[in-house]
């Protein structure tokens, strides 16, 4: 087994140095990224530091403690100083890398008092401050460069430098979803009063401007009656009357001044009460052009937006104000508005537009009126082609027919992209993957001693011995890792998990672990699965696990997306007509992964952008983002090739540049699973019952038996 | 590759089906690889083996004799466990091949392990 290895910590990647591709599986890996520009900085600014002798190391701490300086400066607006204070900013000690205060605190009183120790959330720093000057220059003698362990046991190294003042606000870091405007005093109060007067709301609903009194709110259409069985509305019978006059003026107005670029034909005009809402929801896709606007009249609200992440970002809208949606706020983000009578909101603020952040020194409660939106939207006659293929009701249409046309070409695919990468990357792959899931653990575990148990698609043969009482015999289709579990002494064969070379019925259990999303076809699927429960003997069981599409369930992160935060920031930097291409080359972490363990170590990939297209070009798949959250079920994972894994000295990624060469990038194709998808797919075999199903860090699992 | 592992295998070449079992067990080189002896875990094994193709793979492999099928009361017969021991789990076959008794498709052992990927012809339908 691979000795632990370290790549070293210091990411000053955007806002945050994200911890990336880190191995959760016994393997600590970080990753670091330099750029010429600051590495020239760090050069320049050690020059007047070093008047004497550094060792090798002390200049390469020296040199990582300048570069944290500059990333504080740049990224978080944080300025440290050259000369001794009461406080030390601490790089990598804070709650955003796991450092746990109990953690840190002893560690930093071992240089004296402890005045103060601020741990921002989410960030990967805290401040701290000493008794005395004398205190904080030992700490920041001694602490340097020190090494501590997060609280997954992995080793961080800190880095320290003077700041006038340890303190902690919101420095507003969070940003508006990207697209989102919010435009204040957009029209008069006496404008106000008159479109609130123009809505009849004593009308009856046989009136030719259809109107309702959903649960939750009152609503009137006007253009083009909105449907919300479907969501949709009928694009071959607009309402007579079209939007109302007074109307009219005002848009024109808006194009003039540019705040809006198209002319709505649709008009939603809502009245929501104290305690009313509506619920998080993006509006169709194939309905209504990419530009949403909304009117707030008679009261404020807090609008809340959500990213499929799950970052959550209440905004403000304050009466009279214009929210303009477009891009990744209009496709991407859900907005709805939490049913109550009372709005969390900044006192500082007023009633100004923004972000509601979670300042506990400013929040105050403020007494919700009743609120009147006009909300204004374009028909869209053409189907939509956003860059959110996930979300977007046209597109999935198109993609879950036209890919892959044939079985033969499903086969080719799988032949190109898992095949052949886990051959080329079974040696790196087999070395991430030490820990067994506790879940299988269990599961094998609980079968009857003497059971003879087929591992199909073993991989490295993780759990071919977990337990010595059961019979183990595991296939890949990968010949080089089926030689890693020979080299292990288990029993293991070369075969597809489309056509088992096992005798029918002859199993008690099977296994199929992170396998049957690598086939292309839902056909293909069932027919792995079908091969699996052939295997089986009457009553036997079968325990599937495959990659789940969601990777956050019930308000939780997999550990997938945990070992990535995407800041805020950076995802404002990740503007709408991004695609995921670009995001690749312009992102980073990059780890490979197969069954979701956070387990593989990655190698900063900045460099090997040569690599990206290389094979893919023909592909019309997207690439994913390591790391973050899927957007399309039919996708290529990378997979930063390392050579000689576990061999040779760690990574220095601040080294000089060139000083290590990154690996190749493969990619791997997956088809990553909707919540019952899997479910669904054993429904279609008859000989079946399901027992359970689960969902299991970023996994759909189902234990199956066979009748 | 253990007899009990080519106990389980079977030709999965497109068609052959059941008469797929068992493969023929040519070998060239066989290896004893001691394992630490559990006759309550033989025991349990002794019912799911198919006697035949043990007996079948034992006899190519000039083993020492099977008998002709599980003795009564063979869960408390311990030189008869210790026998099945022997033949089930330390005889490991390093080189060689297997034989589909209905295709006559080859499939090579090498340095223990089995390959048996056919190519896409043999296992369309």
């Amino acid at each position: 087994m691979a000795a632990p290895r370290r790549v070293d910590v210091l990411v000053p990647s955007a806002a945050s140095w994200d911890r990336v591709g880190e191995a959760a599986e016994g393997e600590s890996t970080r990753v670091a990224r330099t750029q010429p520009e600051s590495r020239r900085s760090i050069a320049m600014d050690s020059n007047h530091q070093s008047n004497y002798k550094l060792s090798k190391t002390e200049k390469k701490f020296l040199r990582k403690q300048i570069k944290a300086r500059h990333t504080l400066l740049r990224h978080e607006g944080i300025e440290t100083v050259s000369y001794a204070t009461q406080s030390l900013i601490v790089a990598n000690g804070g709650l955003g890398n796991r450092v746990s205060r109990n953690q840190l605190l002893p560690v930093l009183e071992k240089c004296g008092l402890v005045d103060a120790l601020l741990m921002p959330p989410n960030k990967p720093y805290s401040f701290v401050r000493y008794k005395t000057v004398e205190e904080s220059k030992k700490a920041y003698d001694t602490l340097n460069g020190k090494e501590i362990v997060d609280d997954l046991g992995q080793k961080i190294i800190l880095y320290l430098n003077f700041v006038e003042k340890a303190q902690w606000k919101e420095l507003g870091l969070q940003a508006l979803p990207p697209g989102l405007m919010v435009i204040e005093d957009i029209i008069s109060s006496e404008d106000e009063k008159m479109l609130l007067e123009s809505v009849n709301w004593t009308e009856d609903t046989d009136n030719q401007n259809f109107q309702k009194s959903l649960k939750h709110r009152r609503v009137k259409h006007f253009g083009y009656e909105f449907h919300y069985e479907n969501n949709h509305v009928d694009k071959d019978k607009p309402l007579p009357g079209g939007l109302p006059d007074i109307c009219d003026s005002i848009l024109e107005k808006w194009l003039k001044e540019g705040f809006i670029k198209h002319k709505p034909d649709q008009l939603t005009v809502n009245q929501y009460e104290p305690g009313h809402g509506i619920p998080a929801h993006v509006d169709t896709h194939s309905a209504f052009e990419d530009e949403i606007v909304s009117l707030s009249l008679g009261s404020e609200i807090v609008m809340d937006f959500k990213h499929p992440d799950g970052v959550t970002v209440p905004v403000m809208l304050p009466c009279r104000s214009l929210l303009v949606m477009t891009g990744e706020s209009r496709y991407l983000w859900t907005h709805g508005i939490t049913p109550r009578k009372f709005d969390t909101v900044q006192a500082s603020r007023g009633h100004k537009s923004g972000i509601i952040t979670g300042d506990v020194e400013d929040l105050t409660l403020s007494k919700r009126g009743i609120r009147t939106s006009f909300t204004f939207r374009k028909v869209r006659q053409t189907p939509c082609n956003c860059s959110y293929p996930l979300v977007c009701d046209s597109q999935m249409k198109e993609t879950s027919t036209s890919f892959p046309e044939s079985d033969k070409e499903a086969s080719q695919l799988e032949q190109e992209y898992v095949h052949q990468v886990y051959e080329e990357i079974a040696r790196h792959f087999s070395s991430t993957r030490h820990t067994p899931w506790p879940h299988i653990v269990e599961f094998l575990k609980a079968l009857p001693s003497g059971s003879l148990v087929a591992d199909i698609g073993c991989g490295n043969g993780k759990y071919l011995g977990i337990n010595k009482e059961l019979y183990m015999i595991g296939c890949d289709r990968s010949q080089n890792l089926v030689d890693i579990c020979r080299e292990k002494h288990y029993q293991a064969f070369v075969c597809d998990a489309l056509a088992v070379p096992i005798r029918s019925g002859s199993c008690d259990a099977c296994i199929s672990i992170a396998v049957i999303h690598h086939f292309a076809t839902a056909k293909r699927r069932v027919a792995a699965l079908q091969e699996l429960v052939r295997l089986l003997r009457p009553g036997g069981k079968a325990l599937i696990y495959v990659w789940a599409m969601e990777q956050e369930y019930n308000n939780n992160k997999s550990k997938y997306l945990k070992e990535n935060r995407i800041s805020q920031e950076k995802k404002e930097e990740i503007s709408n007509d991004t695609s995921v291409q670009e995001l690749l080359v312009k992102q980073m972490p990059d780890v490979g992964n197969q069954d979701s363990a956070p387990s593989v170590p990655s190698i900063n990939d900045f460099q090997d952008r040569g690599y990206n297209s290389r094979k893919v070009t023909n592909s019309k798949l997207p690439i994913h983002t390591n790391r973050t959250s899927f957007h399309s079920q039919d996708l290529l994972v990378p997979w930063h090739l390392k050579e000689n894994p576990g061999k040779g000295k760690s990574i220095e990624p601040f080294g000089p540049l060139g000083s290590h060469d990154p690996g190749p990038v493969f990619h791997r194709y997956y088809h990553v699973f909707c919540e019952g998808e899997m479910e669904a797919a054993c429904q279609t075999l008859s000989n079946i019952s399901i027992l359970q199903s689960y969902y299991d860090q970023g996994n759909w699992c189902v234990i199956l038996q066979k009748v | 590759m253990k007899l009990l592992t080519h106990n389980l295998l079977s030709s999965h070449v497109r068609g052959v089906g059941p008469r797929g079992f068992p493969l023929r067990l040519q070998a060239t080189e066989v290896r004893i690889s001691p394992v630490e002896f559990n006759p309550d875990f033989v025991a349990r094994m002794i019912p799911k083996v198919e006697w035949a193709a043990l007996l079948e793979a034992a006899d190519t492999l000039h083993l020492v004799e099977v008998p002709k099928e599980p003795i009564q009361g063979y869960e408390h017969d311990e030189r008869f466990l210790r026998k099945m021991h022997h033949v089930l789990l330390e005889v490991d076959v390093l080189e060689g091949t297997l034989q589909c008794p209905e295709s006559g498709r080859l499939f090579p052992i090498s340095r223990g392990i089995p390959n048996m990927l056919l190519s896409d012809e043999e296992t369309e339908t």
